[in-house]
């Protein structure tokens, strides 16, 4: 089940971390996003990436802990996925959970939707 | 992350039509404003490049400032309007042709902006002795404390702010505003008049901020919404928000007060050096004049450049680099320029790194980052001037 954070990033089951709709709609046009590292050793809250708007910069934080496995490198030429398709294409990394109980802290969908209403 | 505007902010006559169209209200200069609609700022800047964007720019400061007793000569009464508010700017008023808009900079006695305005003289000739007078919305107040003092007890400075102030610009702005009111569309850049609209009169300037042709049109509040959806009503016009504005004058590289324009700040060292006029700098008559002209004879410390910037765009604030690492001055304005599909920025360097070609690079989240000096407008502009008649 995919849960989310106060921050408006996503995780999903298999560790991978995004931005939710609600959070692309108020930052508004991404034109960079700076990838972490693959192999990188994130905490959870630690800064993991920062995404642009043509307005501003925003971190991304680490859902939970655990290393970076993969990046979406396709957002390197095409940052503007994560307003298109912030739930598929649009995803920026993802983790090797070291404890997916930690999972269990944040938010379900229900409770996000409550938080964005 | 959602903005919730205090309750103490001013709302804009439009305010209503703004939220109707689905604006993202945000605080800015005391106002609650759009700081963009539902498409986006990236499709409102392209739009107003490829067509025409409607600005709703009514937190600014448009003004009259009329003499007290005119004696009924037009080039006199102009003389005599002039001579109240050149001591205050480096501008040269009393050269205006009837009809004519002039950028120019208050200036503090240290030669430092207080501001950047726009000033103005009636075209027609039952107006002489009267200036129109549009500033920022930040420094308002003050500037029309300033100017209101100097002209004490000879000129009365009548504000205009309480009215709307929209910004047509791009490329179909002119065939857009020919439909509504005819006779606007015969202006030359930098010109304006007094235009008759369903029984109010208009205030038009062909003039803006976004690098494009367009016009800027002061209308009473009582035919304000009626003017905005007439504009709107057209499918050539798309209204766009401030975070467009911005993107648009960067690319254009105009400075913006408050960040690249400062009091410490110099009109030379602003690369603004066509605004300090020449009958001003013979006579050395305006406030800095001492350092101002020592600065036009070279003696220079910074000067304001555009950068092309590779990678994360490098906002206000960020260090810029010598090739070798050595702090040599700030980004004053940046970010992502949706024409170029890059990041740019304006900032501050010593005059030896400020030739076009010179690689610096700046510091972004402790990061070097390659950058080279360009020429600007990063976009070229698109006025169109028209032969003296």
């Amino acid at each position: 089940m995919t849960k989310f954070t106060k921050d408006h990033e996503y995780i999903t089951e298999d560790g991978t971390v995004g931005i939710t709709p609600y959070a692309q709609e108020q930052l508004g046009d991404i034109v960079f996003v700076e990838l972490p590292k693959v192999g990188q050793k994130l905490k959870a809250g630690d800064e993991a990436a920062v995404v642009e708007s043509v307005k501003a910069a925003s971190e991304i934080y680490a859902p939970a802990s655990g290393t970076v496995l993969a990046i979406n490198t396709a957002l390197t030429g095409e940052p503007g996925l994560i307003n298109s398709a912030p739930e598929t294409d649009g995803w920026i990394f993802k983790l090797a959970l070291d404890d997916a109980g930690e999972l269990d802290g944040l938010m379900d969908a229900a409770a996000y939707a409550d938080l964005t209403k | 992350m959602a903005e919730v505007p205090a309750a103490d902010l001013k709302t804009v006559l439009l305010d209503d039509r703004h939220v109707a169209l689905g604006g993202r209200m945000v605080p800015f200069s005391g106002y609650s404003l759009p700081v963009q609609y539902p498409t986006g700022i990236i499709a409102e800047h392209k739009w107003c490049r490829e067509h025409a964007g409607l600005f709703d720019v009514s937190h600014m400061g448009p003004s009259f400032l009329v003499l007290d007793q005119k004696s009924g000569d037009g080039e006199a009464d102009h003389a005599a309007i002039a001579a109240l508010i050149e001591p205050l700017i480096c501008g040269d008023i009393r050269g205006l042709k009837p009809g004519q808009v002039r950028y120019t900079l208050l200036l503090n006695e240290t030669g430092g902006a207080l501001d950047d305005l726009m000033i103005a003289r009636p075209a027609a000739e039952g107006w002489g002795g009267a200036l129109y007078i549009v500033v920022n919305a930040g420094t308002k107040d003050a500037d029309f404390q300033r100017i209101a003092a100097a002209a004490a007890g000879q000129a009365t400075l009548n504000r205009s702010d309480h009215c709307a102030l929209l910004a047509l610009q791009g490329p179909e702005a002119v065939e857009v505003l020919r439909d509504v009111i005819p006779g606007a569309a015969d202006l030359s850049f930098m010109h304006y008049g007094s235009f008759d609209f369903d029984g109010s009169k208009l205030v038009i300037s062909r003039s803006g901020y976004t690098g494009e042709d367009g016009f800027e049109i002061l209308v009473d509040p009582s035919h304000a919404t009626i003017l905005f959806d007439r504009l709107l009503s057209d499918d050539r016009v798309r209204p766009i928000g401030l975070g467009a504005r911005d993107s648009l004058r960067l690319e254009a590289g105009l400075p913006l007060y408050g960040h690249d324009l400062d009091e410490t700040i110099s009109p030379v060292e602003a690369g603004l050096n066509f605004a300090v006029a020449r009958r001003r700098r013979d006579a050395a008559d305006f406030p800095g004049a001492t350092r101002i002209l020592s600065e036009l004879g070279g003696v220079l410390d910074r000067v304001r450049v555009g950068l092309f910037v590779e990678g994360a765009p490098a906002r206000e604030g960020a260090e810029i680099l010598d090739k070798y690492g050595a702090v040599i001055g700030k980004v004053t304005s940046g970010g992502f320029s949706p024409s170029l599909n890059r990041a740019i920025a304006l900032g501050f360097v010593p005059p030896d790194k400020a030739a076009p070609g010179t690689p610096l690079q700046v510091l972004v989240r402790g990061k070097p980052q390659a950058a080279e000096v360009t020429t600007t407008p990063f976009v070229p502009h698109r006025y169109v001037r028209k032969t003296a008649k």
